[in-house]
């Protein structure tokens, strides 16, 4: 079997199971998010946290609990790194310095999981597993919350209750990360995944040499770090390490349990505004993109475009023989659709374009299908949207899912689109203006190319990188932090903004003008309209960088 | 009395991160650590050590280094890929080059010791070097018969355009004799260090030369893994090492490759991943079969 053909069938697999999963794993997510029994853990949680379960949060208040919540775990992460060479297992590491330290607090909270520093070297177990783990699970938690409160207020109407954000947080993380990280572990280790306290083994190789085999609990962090769409490795080279990714069969759960989240919560949103149909659009539109953007990167990549790619003979650079270039690029791919930016291969030396790709995902905004949460209320954003402009263009009320699409709205809407762009601009801008973009490893496009990535990265909450640019500078430490920051919550406020707004609305019952938005008609038209804004910001920039690179 | 609304939250959310901390970063991962004694798991859980003659030489996960003290291959070892971590294959330091597709100038400075080898040279010198190491054709397209890139800094008159006037194959410092004598009729220069040719206006031109377009020396063995601890080479980088082997330890070549195929794992499933030698687990079975000489 030729590379390319193993490569088609292991996408092909992935596909099948998403599909057959999908269904069964909405719906019981749909029965977590709106459930109102409790189990007895969980009103044992309710008790602790002091809150009262069945008390309704109106937007605003829905919106402070999000941001109470994460600026706390910023400060008790913060805290947990300065403090580390007093705590267990800190395996003689020093404290993290202070910039670093604010990144990387950050970068956990927002569920970005960029990281400055190197795993094996900077952080004790006790940090990873109690303080960046727990955050791989929360902040993924925050996402799905936010999500189901956007759709709550397109099924809600004359009300101002959003849902309990407590609540939401404890049954998501609960009822469905917990026990599927579980499983997903065990299968991991099974696969040689390591799970252990061990501060290192040092071994004598056969040639007389020292080598030191790391330990750590790895398996919990890793299951957790895909199926949250986080990314952040506990060792350096994340998901390439054999010891967080042994094997083709964990590379291809990887991938899976990444993508499992985010192609499920379609369906939450079709059964809660009772339209299945609806979320099947949505699922549609995230499918056309994803199912382009992983063709195209595999052809870049095994095209092998580029002067380096040609001497070798194939893009293997950054590469493991057990991925090969084809699973590597999916990877890459699946990462970057999603907010996810774990990395099996270095995108640093794909294919000028090849290495675009995982580029362009991220300034679609990522929503193909997106991180956990953020990628559907991303997309039901460039819904609203794209309804707004068709209703512009022929003379309808512009309405979708039931609820009319006000000045109001457009208005979140039009905010949200507008804080990444904003960010990842004014952020590379900012660091050539001042120096800073010097630190990148490459010269000419490519250098452009690592700074634009890392903003990209940083503000849409991805976390992956062109890692060859050095960003351990208080500079890069602190522009990337508030990038992760504003990049995360801005869009959060609008969207819960939106979905106050929306849930104030009574129905309005679809009529002879109303544009349907289950159709494939409508399904073409949010791609165009994502395809078209991601162009219309972003093109001048990619000129500069890989487009002048491969050309 | 009752507390300000704003402080109430804060103090929900401080006491719903400390529950949540105790659950899911204490009690789940020590839970996990438990289940990793389990037989079955525990010899991934603890890492898939790999003992040999009563003491653990490595992870049958994790690469090595089979050099001497100098990096010089030991001929009776297979040879693992290129590794970017640390001094080669170092757990404690994994990472890629992340060197790009177009690094293909060196920065040859003054002082041999400041100068950085694009990913371009490294390729063709690595390529060069296993070709003599295991007496097979070395050469790579866009490489030099020394070793570096064929890379050529062309100046022309107004710039980008216009007549060619200088010519500077820009990865070869003299003594070193240009990869081409003349281009566009104009005599090739070898480069001087020191001098960033690029900065001086040259447009760099990688000239791609008459090598196969399939190498001997496969892909795997010219470049560095994702993680610089790879465990894995290709079956074909383990074939143009068989006969090497064979000869340093005296055995039949036969009797290697059929070692070799042993330890080699096809795609899981006929179709995830691609297939892989384990260079430690070859090596330590080739350690038991033939003795080194």
């Amino acid at each position: 079997m030729t590379m390319t053909t193993a490569g088609v069938l292991f996408i092909l697999s992935l596909v099948v199971a998403l599909v057959a999963v999908h269904k069964p794993f909405g719906d019981h997510l749909y029965r977590v998010v709106s459930g109102t029994r409790h189990s007895r853990v969980e009103r044992g949680v309710y008790r602790l946290v002091g809150v009262d379960p069945s008390a309704g949060q109106a937007w605003g208040v829905y919106a402070r609990a999000v941001l109470a919540f994460s600026a706390v775990s910023i400060l008790f992460l913060y805290a947990f790194q300065r403090l580390q060479n007093h705590l267990w297992l800190s395996l003689g590491f020093d404290p993290v310095v202070p910039h670093g330290a604010w990144n990387t607090a950050v970068s956990f909270v927002t569920n970005t999981n960029w990281q400055w520093y190197s795993g094996e070297s900077t952080m004790g177990h006790l940090v990873q597993m109690a303080g960046l783990a727990v955050q791989n699970f929360v902040s993924a938690a925050v996402g799905i919350a936010v999500a189901v409160a956007l759709v709550r207020g397109f099924a809600r109407s004359r009300t101002g209750d959003l849902g309990n954000f407590w609540v939401d947080l404890t049954r998501i993380t609960l009822r469905v990360l917990l026990p599927v990280s579980v499983l997903g572990a065990l299968a991991l280790m099974a696969g040689g995944v390591v799970q252990n306290l061990s501060a290192g083994t040092d071994v004598t190789t056969l040639t007389g040499a020292a080598q030191t085999i790391t330990g750590g609990p790895v398996a919990g962090q890793e299951v957790i770090k895909e199926l949250g769409t986080n990314g952040g490795g506990f060792y350096n080279a994340n998901s390439a390490h054999p010891f967080e990714n042994p094997t083709a069969w964990t590379n291809w759960l990887e991938i899976f349990l990444i993508l499992l989240i985010p192609f499920s919560l379609p369906r939450v949103f079709g059964r809660i505004v009772g339209q299945h149909r609806q979320g099947y659009a949505v699922a549609a539109v995230m499918a056309v993109l994803a199912v382009a953007s992983v063709a195209l990167t595999n052809v870049f990549e095994l095209t092998g475009h580029g002067t380096v790619p040609q001497a070798v003979g194939a893009a293997l650079e950054g590469k493991e023989v057990r991925f090969d270039v084809s699973n590597s690029a999916t990877f890459a791919a699946a990462t970057t659709l999603t907010s996810t930016g774990a990395v099996n291969s270095f995108h640093d030396s794909y294919t000028a374009f090849g290495g675009m790709m995982p580029l362009v995902n991220m300034m679609l905004g990522e929503v193909a299908p997106g991180g956990v949460g953020a990628g559907l209320y991303g997309l039901l954003i460039l819904a609203v949207i794209t309804v707004f402009v068709a209703g512009l263009m022929v003379g309808r009320t512009p309405e979708y899912v039931g609820k009319k699409i006000g000045s109001r709205e457009i208005k979140f809407a039009s905010l949200y689109f507008l804080v990444t762009p904003a960010l990842v601009l004014t952020g590379t801008a900012a660091a050539f203006a001042t120096g800073n973009a010097a630190t990148a490893l490459n010269a000419g496009p490519h250098g452009l190319s690592e700074v634009l990535y890392a903003f990209t990265s940083a503000s849409n909450n991805n976390g992956s990188a062109f890692a060859g640019i050095t960003v351990n500078t208080p500079w890069w430490n602190t522009a990337l932090g508030l990038c992760m920051l504003l990049g995360r919550f801005l869009p959060i406020i609008f969207v819960l903004a939106l979905a106050g707004s929306l849930a104030r609305q009574a129905p309005t019952p679809a009529s002879e003008g109303t544009l349907p938005t289950h159709r494939p008609l409508f399904v073409g038209m949010v791609v165009g309209v994502t395809v078209i804004l991601v162009a219309l910001t972003f093109l001048p920039a990619l000129a500069l960088g890989p487009l002048a690179e491969g050309l | 009395m009752r507390l300000p609304t704003w402080l109430a939250q804060h103090l929900a959310a401080l006491r719903a991160l400390l529950v949540f901390t105790v659950l899911l970063g204490l009690a789940y991962p020590l839970a996990l650590v438990a289940a990793g004694r389990l037989p079955g798991l525990a010899a991934g859980a603890d890492g898939s050590l790999v003992a040999a003659g009563g003491r653990t030489v490595g992870s049958a996960l994790i690469g090595q280094s089979f050099t001497d003290a100098d990096g010089n291959p030991v001929p009776r070892y297979f040879q693992s890929r290129p590794s970017a971590a640390g001094d080669g294959y170092d757990p404690t330091s994994t990472a890629a080059s992340n060197l790009g597709p177009e690094s293909i100038v060196d920065t040859l400075a003054a002082d041999p010791a400041e100068s950085t080898e694009s990913l371009l040279t490294q390729v063709c010198a690595r390529s060069r070097a296993i070709g003599r190491l295991d007496g097979v054709d070395g050469r790579r397209p866009y490489c030099t018969a020394d070793g570096v890139g064929a890379v050529l800094g062309v100046f022309h008159r107004d710039g980008l355009t216009g007549p060619v006037t200088r010519v500077v194959s820009v990865n070869q410092a003299a003594p070193a004799t240009p990869f081409v004598t003349t281009w566009q009729g104009v005599p090739v220069e070898p480069a001087r260090p020191g001098v960033d040719h690029v900065a001086a206006g040259a447009v760099i031109v990688p000239v791609r030369g008459d090598a196969p377009a399939e190498p001997a020396v496969p892909a795997d063995a010219v470049t560095a893994s994702g993680s610089g601890l790879d465990p894995h080479i290709s079956p074909a980088y383990a074939e143009i090492q068989v006969a090497r082997v064979a000869r340093e330890r005296g055995a039949d070549p036969a009797a290697v490759r059929r070692l070799v195929a042993a330890h080699t794992t096809g795609r899981a499933l006929g179709f995830l991943g691609a297939p892989g030698v384990n260079v430690l687990e070859l090596n330590l079975a080739l350690d038991q079969r033939f003795a080194a000489r």
